[in-house]
């Protein structure tokens, strides 16, 4: 059968000298450069190309572009693998690799075709009505047999091997579709010199131009087409994008475009990418996006053979394919006749054109004076046959039989939807116009106007003007001069017959109106019996127009077969609102580069080498890469954190602290800023001078904590969380900006600008006695607990805190980024004569816990100050933002949760963070539970494991008291005993005194 | 997505940018009732059409920027400093800065 339907001649879009390889089913066939999948297909003989979504029937291409419901494969293979292509825009290749999907096990038969024969059951909101009771069947029975038989295609399992890249442009004036209105507005817009962006989804421009049968300016089109291409593509400022489809149009004039660089080869070359997503704003824009073609609704108007009339005519005159030998035409509009003059052209046999209009129309007359049979008032029946056309009756419009036509190709057209996805994307709602028979934009709401078939002119000579004034009129809206225009196009004026509205042929067989979601005319009228007649609950009742093709060719018929169902016209029925995507767009093209390890940054801080060398496990903060711990060889995890916690308090440990918010504080009203936006009082902190500080929300909830220290008059340093420092920074641009613009303080991050380590231990003080020798005084006298200076140190500015976390004898050393590796080597070479180890996050929390200091877990934003214990804090003698919904009474109930210390009594087990507390671990619930365990650690310190919790009645209720903590994750609730959070040295001698 | 035009920085994509909210409530003086903090914090408005808003510049200048915005038709009117009072589309005071036509 191969090549028995390529004509001999004609197919603008073919090279004949250049034949191709191609697979579909393991078939092995050719076809030429420039054929799609479907031309190269038919070209074979190849008319059965997929299976229904619902019935499984069988379906061959119904159209020729990117509209296409029914000829939807499986691309490539492997990790290539793609589903839902369709084939009449996939570009044929050397060694092109399909499959048919929704089938099995073959093509030609198929299992679930039996559907069919259960198709009275299988209506719409079948789904809803079958799979609804019993409840318990839902995950075990009914989704198994829905994903079964839903979905279609696979995905490909592997990762893609294939790059994606995002890119970004402007322009003055972007056209969309490159049909002879886009072409027209490129033209007029870019010789103004405007920046004018075409883009065109195809791979070829002229839209639906006869490229023989059509003339302008007195030339073929295809010649007018390729000088045209010539001479924006010889303008500077004008940029043509091909295979490029515009699917989004967003607020504002942003916009994206999906570039399709190398799915028309087997594989990108190198250093390529698969597929480029654009960006594109865009001051005006013209859309030119034609329109589609619909299909007649009549029985088995779904059988292979069965095409929109334009599709026809696109096979044989863009790909010379024929696809049938004696060809029927029904139409209820003029263009039927282009297709068939295109047949006659190619010598293809025109059985016969069935007009469904009772009035004999120009384009008629002309058809009868070449010969070709002509009948009106006709109206297809049934397509007759078995898997292909064979035949097709015809009836009047009254239903009567009218007579039997042998043919294996009808050629069907309902009329033209201009294509109004994007401007729908807009917020317009299009409108219903009769003499179109289709939904118009409507006025603009973005900067933007329509052209040609968009808007329902379809003649021409009509496009062409309308292109022409379109492109003068966006870059004159742009604000950039047009000059002196030359004159639009020109082509032959045609006057065009109104099309005659037929929605429904009659008939009581399947007859579909969207092919993909196999929805049948008697759907739409079932789905409105029953009550869900609102054009958007029909449509997702039935399905209708939800499939990959987003029902490019069915949706105004579903809307005037509902309208017919309600029994009222179809501008009150109105239509759905399309959302982006206009066609599907892959997953990997979203992504772009941001995958893998390109998903995100990885933040190190400046000694993250130094910790890599001495053997640390990172963890991440955020984005950050933190030294989690440091095992040593056969160490476990608990082991090495056990040992670093424990080391800390013997000797000394140095841990990479780089990562905690810093923000640098100027001006003159710096204290008083800091007085409002802190709990307690900043107007006494001395320069040179320390204070922890705690910050809550407006509402009165704790927001963050940190210290903050005066580094003179007029400049404090700010130190918040890790995981806050943005917000805390954003909070107080807004108090400055907003709140209180008079007071005189500026701030900045200085996250990434000053790196800094914790040196924590008895032997803190002698190590860096050592490493900063003749640098700074260290010593209690000079740098008292809470001290701050700054200082010179191998050639850069130092800073030193005296402040502690751990509850050790502590110091902060803070050097700019690019110091950071030295400072860490100094400190550690004169560590090594004093017991100094590296110390991670890990070890930093159990310091801290044994501390009773709260950190993330227990800044969980449901605190008040007073749950932490800190309530005292808030000063009386000042206002602060928080202030006031703090003392609301919920925020002040004596029955809140509030921070105690725990201690496993037991003498085996462990504590776990997220554990609840009771009293009785046989009865715990929701409703039994006082509080919740926030962080645990086995604490060497205290030799048992310890936790900090919110306890509710806190200490006061509950001091000594044994609970349990129950997890019933793990299963477990052992029994603790409720503690001061202080567990560790709470007078704090260890830090503030000096270490004798 | 928006462009919204930055006092500081001109016109910038809305990723650069983080919502914050309406911008027509006024914080209470400190000894203002807790009943006047309360609608600080939790009352607002939620109007269909023009809206006085926050937009942060967290990827630019980092200012507070207040924006005329149109909640239905994502239409911006005016943006302007935080200090400054914009005018709502159809009142008879005219912006004194960056208002934009129609996009
Ligand atoms: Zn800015």
């Amino acid at each position: 059968m191969s090549g028995s339907n390529r004509l001999s001649k004609g197919g603008s879009r073919i090279d004949r000298t250049r034949p191709l390889r191609f697979r579909f089913d393991g078939r092995s066939f050719s076809g030429f450069a420039g054929d799609t999948l479907a031309s190269a297909l038919l070209a074979n003989g190849v008319t059965l190309m997929g299976r229904s979504f619902k019935y499984h029937r069988p379906r061959g291409c119904l159209t020729a572009g990117s509209e296409e419901p029914n000829a939807i494969v499986e691309m490539r293979s492997g990790a290539r693998r793609e589903p839902n292509t369709r084939a009449t825009i996939a570009e044929l290749y050397d060694g092109l690799e399909a499959t048919s999907q929704n089938r099995f096990p073959s093509l030609k038969f198929d299992i679930q075709s039996l559907n069919q024969l259960l198709s009275p059951f299988l209506t719409a909101g079948f789904y809803y009505k079958t799979f609804m009771w019993p409840a318990s069947f839902w995950e075990p029975v009914y989704e198994k047999i829905i994903r079964r038989s839903a979905g279609l295609g696979r995905a490909a399992t592997e990762p893609d091997p294939d790059t994606y890249e995002h890119a970004n442009t402007h322009c003055d004036v972007l056209v969309v579709g490159a049909g002879p209105a886009g072409l027209a507005a490129a033209l007029s817009a870019g010789r103004t010199g405007a920046r004018v962006l075409l883009v065109e989804e195809q791979a070829a421009a002229g839209g639906m131009l006869s490229p023989d049968r059509d003339m302008i300016d007195g030339k073929r089109s295809a010649d007018w087409v390729e000088q045209s291409q010539a001479e924006l593509n010889a303008l500077d400022n004008v940029t043509i994008m091909m295979r490029t489809t515009l699917f989004g149009y967003y607020d504002h004039n942003v916009l994206a475009a999906l570039e399709r660089v190398n799915d028309h080869v087997a594989e990108p070359p190198a250093h390529q990418p698969r597929q480029r997503l654009w960006t594109i704003r865009a001051s005006e824009v013209v859309l030119a996006c034609g329109s589609h073609e619909r299909a007649l609704t009549f029985d088995n108007n779904d059988k292979p053979g069965v095409m929109l009339s334009g599709a026809v005519r696109a096979f044989v005159e863009r790909y010379g394919v024929t696809p049938g030998k004696r060809v029927v035409i029904c139409t209820n509009n003029d263009d039927g006749y282009n297709t068939a003059e295109a047949l006659i052209n190619a010598g293809i046999e025109v059985a016969l054109i069935a007009d469904a209009r009772t009035d004999l129309c120009i384009a008629a007359q002309s058809a009868r004076e070449t010969g070709i049979r002509v009948e009106t008032g006709l109206l297809p029946q049934k397509a007759l046959g078995g898997q292909n056309v064979s035949g097709l009756s015809l009836q009047r419009a009254d239903g009567s039989f009218s007579e039997k036509v042998d043919c294996d190709c009808i050629a069907m057209s309902a009329g033209f939807s201009p294509d109004v996805h994007l401007v729908s994307q807009t917020g317009v709602a299009p409108v219903w116009r009769e003499n179109v028979l289709g939904f118009v934009p409507d006025k603009p709401i973005r900067r933007e106007r329509s052209a040609g078939a968009g808007q329902g002119t379809f003649d021409l000579a009509g496009c062409l003007a309308e292109g022409h004034a379109a492109g003068l009129d966006a870059v004159s809206s742009a604000g950039l001069k047009t000059g002196r225009a030359k004159a639009p196009p020109k082509a032959k004026a045609v006057e065009i017959a109104p099309p005659l509205a037929i929605w429904r042929c009659p008939g009581n067989g399947k007859a579909f109106v969207d092919f993909q979601n196999d929805v049948t005319a008697r759907d739409i009228h079932l789905a409105n019996q029953e009550g869900f007649s609102s054009v958007e609950h029909a449509k997702r009742y039935t399905t209708l127009g939800m499939a990959t093709d987003q029902g490019k060719t069915s949706n105004v018929t579903g809307i005037a077969l509902l309208a017919t169902a309600r029994g009222e016209p179809i501008p009150d029925v109105g239509t759905t609102r399309f959302r982006p995507p206009y066609s599907p767009v892959a997953i990997g093209a979203f992504a772009g580069h941001e995958r893998g390890k390109e998903f995100q940054p990885v933040r190190r801080t400046a000694m993250h080498a130094c910790g890599e060398k001495l053997g640390a496990v990172f963890v991440e903060a955020g984005q950050w890469l933190r030294p989690q711990y440091y095992p040593k060889s056969g160490e476990g995890v608990m082991e090495a954190i056990y040992r670093e916690s424990k080391q800390v308090r013997e000797t000394a440990g140095i841990c990479d602290v780089s990562t905690l918010g810093k923000i640098e504080i100027f001006g003159d009203d710096s204290g008083e800023f800091l007085n409002r936006i802190y709990i307690n009082g900043w107007k006494l902190l001395a320069p040179g001078k320390a204070r922890y500080g705690l910050m809550l929300r407006e509402d009165g909830y704790v927001f963050d904590d940190g210290t903050t220290s005066r580094l003179a008059d007029d400049h404090y340093l700010m130190t918040t969380t890790t995981a806050n420092a943005a917000r805390v920074l954003a909070h107080m641009e807004h108090a400055s900006q907003v709140l209180w613009p008079d007071l005189d303080v500026h701030f900045c991050s200085a996250t990434e600008q000053w790196c800094g380590v914790a040196v924590a231990g008895p032997n803190a003080r002698a190590i860096l006695a050592k490493a900063f020798a003749d640098a700074i005084d260290v010593s209690d006298e000079a740098l008292p607990f809470m001290g701050v200076r700054t200082f010179e140190w191998s050639g850069t500015t130092a800073r030193i805190f005296r402040i502690s976390f751990s509850g050790e004898l502590a110091f902060e050393v803070n050097v700019p980024w690019s110091a950071g590796e030295g400072m860490w080597n100094a400190i550690w070479e004169a560590g090594q004569d004093h017991g100094l180890i590296p110390y991670g996050t890990e070890a930093l929390s159990v310091l801290r816990i044994e501390k009773g200091h709260v950190a993330g877990n227990e800044l969980d934003g449901r605190t008040t100050a007073a749950d932490m214990g800190l309530g005292k804090m808030m000063s009386t003698k000042k206002p602060f933002i928080g202030q006031k919904l703090a003392g609301r009474e919920g925020m002040v109930a004596k029955d809140r949760a509030k921070l105690v210390g725990l201690k496993l009594t037991e003498d085996s087990g462990r504590l776990r963070g997220g554990a609840h507390l009771v009293i009785d671990k046989d009865n715990a619930n929701a409703e039994t539970s006082l509080g919740w365990v926030t962080s645990v650690c086995d604490s060497p310190a205290i030799g048992c494991w310890i936790g900090l919790a919110y306890l509710r009645g806190g200490l006061e209720e509950h001091d000594g008291k044994r609970l349990f903590a129950v997890n019933p994750i793990y299963d477990e609730a052992p029994a603790v005993e409720v503690v001061s959070p202080h567990f560790f040295d709470p007078q704090g001698e260890r830090l503030k005194g000096p270490v004798r | 997505m928006h462009r919204i035009d930055c006092p500081w920085c001109g016109t910038r994509d809305e990723a650069e940018f983080q919502y914050q909210g309406d911008a027509t409530v006024v914080r209470p003086d400190p000894d203002a009732s807790e009943e006047a903090f309360f609608r600080y914090v939790y009352l607002r408005e939620n109007p269909k059409g023009w809206h006085t808003e926050w937009w942060h510049h967290v990827g630019g200048c980092r200012q507070w920027v207040k924006v005329v915005r149109n909640t239905l038709t994502h239409e911006i009117f005016a943006t302007g400093r935080a200090q400054e009072d914009l005018p709502l589309p159809g009142t008879r005071a005219k912006p004194r800065r960056r208002t934009r036509p129609k996009q």
